[in-house]
C-alpha cells in the first residue's frame, strides 16, 4: 500500500510491520514523532507490544536490553542528546550480545542548542559497536528498519538505522508500506537462543576477568566481519520479498568515473542529481553513497573508488582535531593500495546549513581541478 | 508467616561458593530473601558488591535467572524485564507466574540509581526493589553515599582534625518511596530473618512495585569483627535507629518495638567509623546523632498513629 508519511512515521511502520514485542523511549525533538505513532498502534491494538514511557533515555536502553535478553523483540528511538546520554548502554547492548534495534534522527549537538541535523551525534557513538546503516530516502527509512530486526538477530548485535534530522524525520514522502503477511514470510519471530528464563537460570553481565574478557570482545569483532555477508544476504532477501535492495553501499554512475563524490544521508539525493547534470554535460562523475558504516564494507568501498582518479568526500560532521569522519574512514580504507586516489575532504552543513546542488557542484568541480586540496580538510560556507 | 522450619527447607537459590566476605551482611540478606520468595523469580542488580562477588564469569551463585546491566539502572532493567514477561505471557509464549526482584545496594538505589526506581515505581511495573543498605560504597572502598549516616568516617569523609567525618545526615529513601504512593514499602534487616520474610512475601503479592530498604552491616567497611553482623543489625532496631516497620496502602506498620529503646551510642561504640565521635571534642555530634534519631523515631509512631 503506497502512503504519504514522513521519515519518522517511516520507522512506526516498519516497527510495526516487524511486530516488535517492547518499545521503551522518551521524547526528544526530532525523533518524537516515532513514538507518538507507535504509542498509538499499541493504544488501538494495531500493535501488540508493551511500550515503556521511562523517564530518561539511558533507562530507554537499559530496558530494551533487558526486555531483548529476556526474549522480546525489542525497539527504542532517539536522537542527538539523548543518544549521548545512553552512550554507557549501548556499549551494553553490544557486550550483552542483545539485538536491540534503534533509529537516530541525526542532530547536532549542543550547545549550540540546535534541532537541526549533523552527523555528530551518531558518529560520535562510532565505537561502540553498534552497526551503524545511514539512510537516504523515507523508503529505505521502513525497508531498513525491518531489515534491521532481521540483521540484528542473525549476528547478535544492535542495528542502529539513522535518518536525517527534518530534511527526512519530517519529510513526507510516498512510501510503499508493505502487507504484514509479506513481512511475517520475510521476518521470522524473535527466537533467542540463550534468553533469562526460570527453568535455566543463567547470570548476565558478571565480573570477566583478563582470562575471558578479551576473547569475548574478539567475537563482538568477528560477528562484524561475518554481519557484511549476513547485511548484503539479507538484503537480496529483502529484493525477492518486496522488490527493493539497497546494498552496502550504492555506487552510481561510478563505472568509468574520473571523480567520485562520497556522501551518506539525503545530501546523497542532492548529489545524484548534480552527478546527472555533470554527466550531461560529459563530464565523468560518480557517486558512492555511504550505507552501511559499521561494519565497514571495506572491499566494496576499496573496488569502487580505486578505480578513480580522485575521491572527495562530504562530512556533515567533525572529529574535532582531526577532521571529517567519513573521509578518515575513506583515507583508511584506501591506505596502503598502490597508488591510491587522493581523498579530498569538505566539511559542510554543519548544524543543519542547508546543503544546495551549487555546493555539490562546487565540490566536485574543486577536486576536478585542483591538482591537490588546499587544506587537508575544506570547509564549505563557513562564515568567518 | 514463615516458620524457620519451613525457611530451611527451601532450596537455597543463593549458593555457597560466592566470593563476599566473611559476615557479610548483603549475602544475608539475598539468601533470606529468596528463601522467602514462594514463585519462580528472575533478579537484576547494579554493579557493586554483590555482583561482583556472585557472578564472576562464567560462574554464577544464583539458582535465579540475573541480569547486571550497569550501575544506574537496575530499576530500567528489571522494568525491561517485566515488560517483555508481560508481552510474552499475553501471547502465551510464557505461562508461568514469575516475580520480578531487583537487589540494589545504597548508592545504585540512593545515588545514581535513584532516577531509574522513581521512574520504574511511578510506571507501576510489578516489581519487588530490595535496597541492601550497607551504608556507603563498600564495592570502590567505602566512600560516603547519601546513606552514610551523620558522623561515620569514610575514605571521602574521612574524621580529621577539621572534619568529624560526614556532615549530613543520611537520606529517608523508605520515605521518599513511599511518596510514590506504592502499594508497599517496608525497613527489616537481616537479624529478624522473619520479619524480613514476611516482609518479602507481602511485597511479592501486591499488584504493583513493592520496596524494602535493608539495613545489611558491613564488616570491612563499619569496622566491626565479622562475627558481629547479627548483634549489630539487632542494636540498630534496638537504639531505634532503624525501626522495622512498613506501610501497606497508606498505613503505617511498626513490626517489632524494642522492649526498651537503648541509647544510640549502644550501636555506635562497636563500630570503627564512629570511633571519633567520642573523643571530647566531638560530643555535640553524639548528641545530634541521638536528637535525629529520637525525632525520626517519635515521627515514626506518629505516622503510625495517624494513618491508623
Amino acid at each position: 500500500m503506497k502512503k504519504v508519511v514522513t521519515g519518522n512515521h517511516a520507522v512506526s511502520y516498519g516497527v510495526k510491520l516487524a511486530r516488535a514485542q517492547v518499545i521503551a523511549a522518551y521524547p526528544i525533538t526530532p525523533q518524537t514523532q516515532v513514538v507518538e505513532l507507535l504509542s498509538e498502534f499499541c493504544a488501538s491494538g494495531k500493535l501488540n507490544a508493551k511500550f515503556i514511557k521511562v523517564e530518561s533515555e539511558h533507562s530507554a536502553m537499559a530496558a530494551c536490553i533487558a526486555a531483548s535478553a529476556s526474549g522480546a523483540r525489542a525497539f527504542t528511538a532517539t536522537s542527538a542528546h539523548g543518544l549521548a546520554l545512553m552512550h554507557e548502554m549501548l556499549h551494553w547492548a553490544v557486550g550483552a550480545r542483545t539485538p536491540v534495534v534503534m533509529a537516530n534522527i541525526n542532530r547536532a549537538m549542543g550547545p549550540g542548542w540546535s534541532v537541526w541535523t549533523d552527523q555528530n551525534d551518531s558518529l560520535a557513538q562510532r565505537d561502540v559497536g553498534w552497526i551503524q546503516i545511514y539512510c537516504e530516502s523515507n523508503q529505505e527509512v521502513l525497508d531498513t528498519t525491518i531489515q534491521a530486526f532481521k540483521i540484528a538477530e542473525r549476528v547478535l548485535l544492535p542495528v542502529m538505522l539513522i535518518l536525517d534530522a527534518f530534511v527526512l524525520s519530517h519529510t513526507s514522502e510516498p512510501v510503499d508500506i508493505p502487507d504484514q503477511e509479506q513481512v511475517d514470510e520475510f521476518l521470522p519471530p524473535y527466537n533467542l537462543k540463550t534468553k533469562l528464563d526460570v527453568n535455566n537460570p543463567r547470570a548476565y553481565g558478571g565480573l570477566t576477568n583478563p582470562d575471558h574478557y578479551f576473547e569475548l570482545r574478539y567475537k563482538i569483532q568477528k560477528a562484524h566481519t561475518e554481519a557484511l555477508a549476513v547485511i548484503k544476504e539479507i538484503d537480496e532477501e529483502y529484493k525477492k520479498h518486496f522488490g527493493r535492495q539497497y546494498g552496502l553501499v550504492e555506487p552510481y554512475r561510478c563505472d568509468d568515473a574520473k571523480v567520485i563524490l562520497v556522501t551518506s544521508g539525503t545530501i546523497t539525493s542532492t548529489a545524484r542529481l548534480v552527478i546527472d547534470e555533470m554527466r550531461d554535460e560529459g563530464r565523468k562523475v560518480g557517486l558512492l553513497k555511504y550505507r552501511v558504516f559499521r561494519p565497514t564494507p571495506r572491499e566494496i568501498l576499496r573496488d569502487i573508488l580505486y578505480r578513480a582518479q580522485k575521491v572527495c568526500v562530504i562530512d556533515r560532521n567533525i572529529s574535532f582535531g582531526h577532521g571529517g569522519i567519513f573521509a578518515q574512514e575513506i583515507k583508511s580504507v584506501l591506505y596502503g593500495l598502490p597508488a591510491s586516489p587522493p581523498v579530498y575532504s569538505f566539511i559542510i552543513g554543519l548544524g543543519g546549513r542547508d546543503v544546495t546542488p551549487k555546493d555539490i557542484r562546487e565540490i566536485i568541480e574543486y577536486t576536478y581541478k585542483e591538482e591537490t586540496p588546499a587544506e587537508p580538510v575544506i570547509y564549505r560556507g563557513v562564515r568567518l | 508467616m514463615p516458620s524457620i522450619k519451613e525457611l530451611s527447607r527451601e532450596p537455597e537459590l543463593f549458593s555457597s561458593g560466592h566470593r563476599a566476605c566473611t559476615g557479610c551482611g548483603e549475602v544475608l540478606a539475598v539468601r533470606q530473601v529468596l528463601l522467602a520468595a514462594t514463585k519462580p523469580v528472575a533478579c537484576a542488580m547494579p554493579t557493586g558488591c554483590l555482583e561482583i562477588v556472585s557472578t564472576i564469569y562464567p560462574h554464577t551463585a544464583w539458582q535465579v535467572p540475573m541480569f547486571h546491566s550497569a550501575f544506574e539502572n537496575a530499576a530500567a532493567t528489571i522494568s525491561g524485564m517485566e515488560a517483555a514477561y508481560r508481552a510474552l505471557k499475553r501471547k502465551g509464549k510464557i505461562t508461568e507466574e514469575i516475580n520480578f526482584i531487583a537487589f540494589g545496594g545504597d548508592g545504585g538505589t540512593y545515588d545514581i540509581g535513584f532516577q531509574a526506581l522513581s521512574g520504574a515505581v511511578e510506571r507501576r511495573h510489578r516489581f519487588l526493589y530490595v535496597c541492601l543498605d550497607n551504608e556507603a560504597y563498600m564495592n570502590t572502598g567505602i566512600q560516603r553515599s547519601s546513606a552514610t549516616p551523620l558522623g561515620a568516617h569514610t575514605t571521602t569523609s574521612p574524621a580529621g582534625k577539621v572534619k568529624p567525618g560526614k556532615l549530613e545526615w543520611r537520606k529517608d529513601i523508605v520515605e521518599i518511596m513511599i511518596a510514590h504512593d506504592i502499594p508497599y514499602a517496608a525497613q527489616a534487616t537481616v537479624w529478624n530473618w522473619n520479619d524480613l520474610a514476611n516482609k518479602v512475601r507481602k511485597a511479592l503479592s501486591v499488584n504493583g512495585p513493592s520496596f524494602i530498604n535493608v539495613l545489611v552491616p558491613c564488616p570491612l567497611g563499619w569496622g566491626y569483627h565479622s562475627s558481629q553482623t547479627i548483634t549489630l543489625s539487632r542494636l540498630a532496631v534496638e537504639t531505634c535507629f532503624w525501626p522495622l516497620y512498613e506501610c501497606e496502602n497508606h498505613k503505617y506498620r511498626l513490626n517489632y518495638t524494642p522492649k526498651e529503646k537503648l541509647p544510640i551510642t549502644e550501636w555506635l561504640k562497636l563500630q570503627d567509623r564512629f570511633r571519633h565521635l567520642f573523643r571530647e571534642e566531638n560530643k555535640h555530634l553524639l548528641n545530634a546523632f541521638q536528637e535525629e534519631v529520637d525525632r525520626r523515631w517519635e515521627l515514626l509512631n506518629r505516622k503510625i498513629k495517624c494513618s491508623q
